[in-house]
């Protein structure tokens, strides 16, 4: 008898098997695309938050060296047209594109969580009035939106940070809704109000774990956006303000130049390239883990 | 499922004296909708007995599971209530606010849902779950902890110190049920709502559930409002029954009498509807000829409720709404008052079929 228990003891802990994250570590190690993804991003986040630390010269530093020099062993990815170095632009730059994409990314989160939990589980005149200011919002067009807030504030990092927020805020809170929505319907929503739990209680402890991990999936989604973003109004002169590096200002700079020397536009052009790639591979991966059902290959 | 003509004969709950734990007094409540609005309670009154299990039987659409929300107050956003009082520890539920209200559900009242499958947060554990509704209690988790197991223990399920870590999917429709009503039990409540806690869960679980139901409350002693459409399991849990017909309360009283004496032309047809009564082979199982009436705005019928619908109906049910009415019953000491709202039991008719 003793021995039939234990035996049904370690079945079922075979059954449950490793934990959770376990698990999702081993699905992600056998998706090729998610772990090349993943080894991107950590390639990309530890450079950008060692950038300080790894740069081989002072990216503002004009050097006494050839202008819009190649690639060379001093200059791994040659100079610009000022002659700073490229390779420690380029470094700067992931930082400062990180940083924007983590502030903002932050801030649209932590709003459009809260506006969303509102919307959806507040009453339906509140639901509708955010709705209606949400979808003005996102009524108009991103990079519109964002040339006229910096014609107003003027182009600065903050700008773009704002912008890229404002901008995500009603996606984020309208997904939050929506979940929260679908998920106040659920008998467990009753039964916890039946057992005297108030509005904070339901939604923190209920509704809010239910709704953090695909909104955390969206947004991981969305760094290449930002990123894409930051770029692009740097390129076109909005966005982060020289001498300070971004990935967008370095392509501009080298588009100028471009019959004298391709180097600045590819040096600034494959790190745009691989982060995207990197961050959307990951975020699909992770949604396919996390998500089963919207998994393709099953 | 014992035949409910052979069940009322379990020991009867000692009666208190003393007033009535939940005490409905002419209850109406309506919806509002696109189309008017829906009387959906009309008039109710009936009592919940301090230690006894009321049943409140009807067909889909009666109010029944309306009246369950309307005590705890969990209605949807478009209830109204127009009129009445619902009295529980000598204060009308109806006027408080909604942080008393909250104070009173999960300690004096607590509740038990129709679909186990979806009562339970999927992304929770039982264990966290149950730690979580003890919230307001300043004890150290390890005793809250101890306290789920046993609550787990307690409503039959093996194993519970290893069980209380697995989630509700780990679990069958019938443990589900038995969790919420470990957990609702847990808070210890004065009564427990019940809504048709059985009605997602097969045969032979459901005469689990209500055994456990009828231990539980014979521990604790609490008070069950049990709603259900099912006959059956009213006779074998309740001691009192309230039958409701479109939102009106037709009949109530002891549950021996209602089954044995039904007082109401409708209460008899839905007895001669319940499949566990039919006696010969048939093909065809009965009904109630007729629908349901429209309970929205001014349509609702005038006179009895039931007029459209019932074989027995004369000139006097059309415009007169039937008062409750004594029900005589062969017994000496009837064990509850047992009353119905219909003319025919009016001793002054003389039409008596």
């Amino acid at each position: 008898m003793v021995a039939t228990a234990e035996t049904t003891r370690s079945e079922q802990t075979d059954v449950r098997g490793d934990s959770a994250w376990v698990q999702h570590w081993k699905q992600l190690r056998s998706n090729p695309l998610g772990l090349f993804g993943l080894v991107l991003v950590v390639l990309m986040v530890g450079s950008a938050v060692l950038a300080d630390v790894i740069v081989p010269y002072d990216p503002t530093q004009i050097l006494v060296g050839p202008r819009l020099g190649p690639p060379s062993w001093e200059h791994p990815l040659g100079t610009d047209q000022l002659g700073r170095d490229t390779l420690s632009r380029v470094i700067m730059g992931g930082q400062v594109a990180m940083l924007v994409a983590v502030a903002a990314l932050s801030v649209a989160l932590s709003i459009g969580l809260l506006l969303g939990l509102i919307a959806g589980f507040g009453p339906r005149w509140l639901d509708n009035g955010l709705l209606l200011v949400l979808d003005s919002v996102r009524a108009f067009p991103v990079i519109i939106f964002a040339l006229a807030v910096i014609t107003l504030l003027g182009p600065s990092l903050t700008t773009v940070v704002l912008v890229v927020a404002i901008t995500s805020i009603p996606v984020y809170a309208r997904v939050v809704r929506t979940q929260t929505q679908s998920l106040s319907d659920n008998e467990y929503i009753l039964a916890e109000r039946a057992m005297g739990a108030g509005t904070p209680r339901i939604l923190g402890v209920h509704i809010l774990p239910n709704v953090i991990g695909p909104l955390l999936i969206l947004a991981s989604m969305d760094v290449p956006l930002v990123i894409a973003l930051e770029a692009g109004l740097s390129f076109l002169g909005m966005g982060v303000r020289p001498p300070t590096p971004s990935w967008g200002t370095i392509l501009n700079n080298g588009y100028n130049y471009i019959q004298n020397s391709p180097w600045p536009v590819i040096a600034g052009g494959i790190p745009i390239i691989l982060t995207t790639l990197g961050f959307t591979f990951l975020g699909e991966a992770l949604r396919d883990i996390f998500d089963p059902k919207l998994r393709r290959d099953v | 499922m014992t035949h409910p003509a052979a069940a009322p004969t379990r020991p009867e709950a000692p009666r208190d004296a003393a007033a009535p734990l939940l005490d409905v007094r002419h209850l109406s409540l309506d919806f509002t909708s696109p189309r008017g609005r829906i009387h959906a309670l009309r008039d109710i009154s009936m009592t919940v007995p301090r230690g006894r299990i009321v049943g409140v039987v009807g067909e889909s659409g009666s109010g029944k599971s309306t009246l369950a929300y309307a005590v705890i107050r969990l209605l949807a956003e478009n209830a109204r209530v127009v009129g009445g009082e619902i009295v529980m520890d000598g204060r009308d539920l109806l006027t408080l606010s909604p942080r008393e209200m909250r104070g009173i559900r999960g300690r004096r009242m607590s509740m038990i849902f129709q679909d186990p499958m979806t009562s339970l947060n999927r992304v929770m554990s039982i264990g966290q779950q149950m730690i979580d509704i003890q919230y307001r209690d300043p004890i150290s988790k390890a005793e809250k902890r101890k306290r789920a197991v046993e609550a787990l223990r307690r409503v039959g399920i093996p194993d519970p110190e290893d069980r209380v870590n697995g989630y509700p999917h780990q679990f069958s429709g019938g443990m589900r049920q038995r969790i919420c009503i470990a957990m609702a039990m847990m808070v210890e409540p004065a009564l427990l709502l019940a809504d048709e806690p059985t009605t997602a869960l097969d045969a032979t679980t459901e005469v689990q559930i209500i055994g456990l139901l009828e231990r539980l409350q014979a521990e604790i002693g609490c008070s069950i409002l049990f709603v259900s459409h099912h006959l059956g399991t009213v006779a074998e849990l309740c001691h009192d029954v309230v039958v409701l017909y479109a939102g009106e309360v037709v009949e109530q009283g002891s549950v021996r009498d209602i089954f044995h004496n039904p007082g109401h032309p409708y209460t008899q047809a839905l007895l001669d509807c319940d499949p566990g009564r039919i006696k010969e082979k048939t093909r065809r199982l009965p009904t109630i000829p007729g629908v349901v009436p429209s309970l929205v705005g001014d349509q609702v019928p005038t006179g009895c409720i039931f007029k459209t619908r019932c074989p027995h109906a004369f000139d006097r049910c059309d415009h007169e709404v039937p008062p409750s009415y004594a029900v005589v019953s062969g017994e000496v000491a009837p064990d509850a008052p047992h009353t119905a709202r219909c003319h025919l039991r009016d001793a002054a008719e003389e039409r008596r079929p």
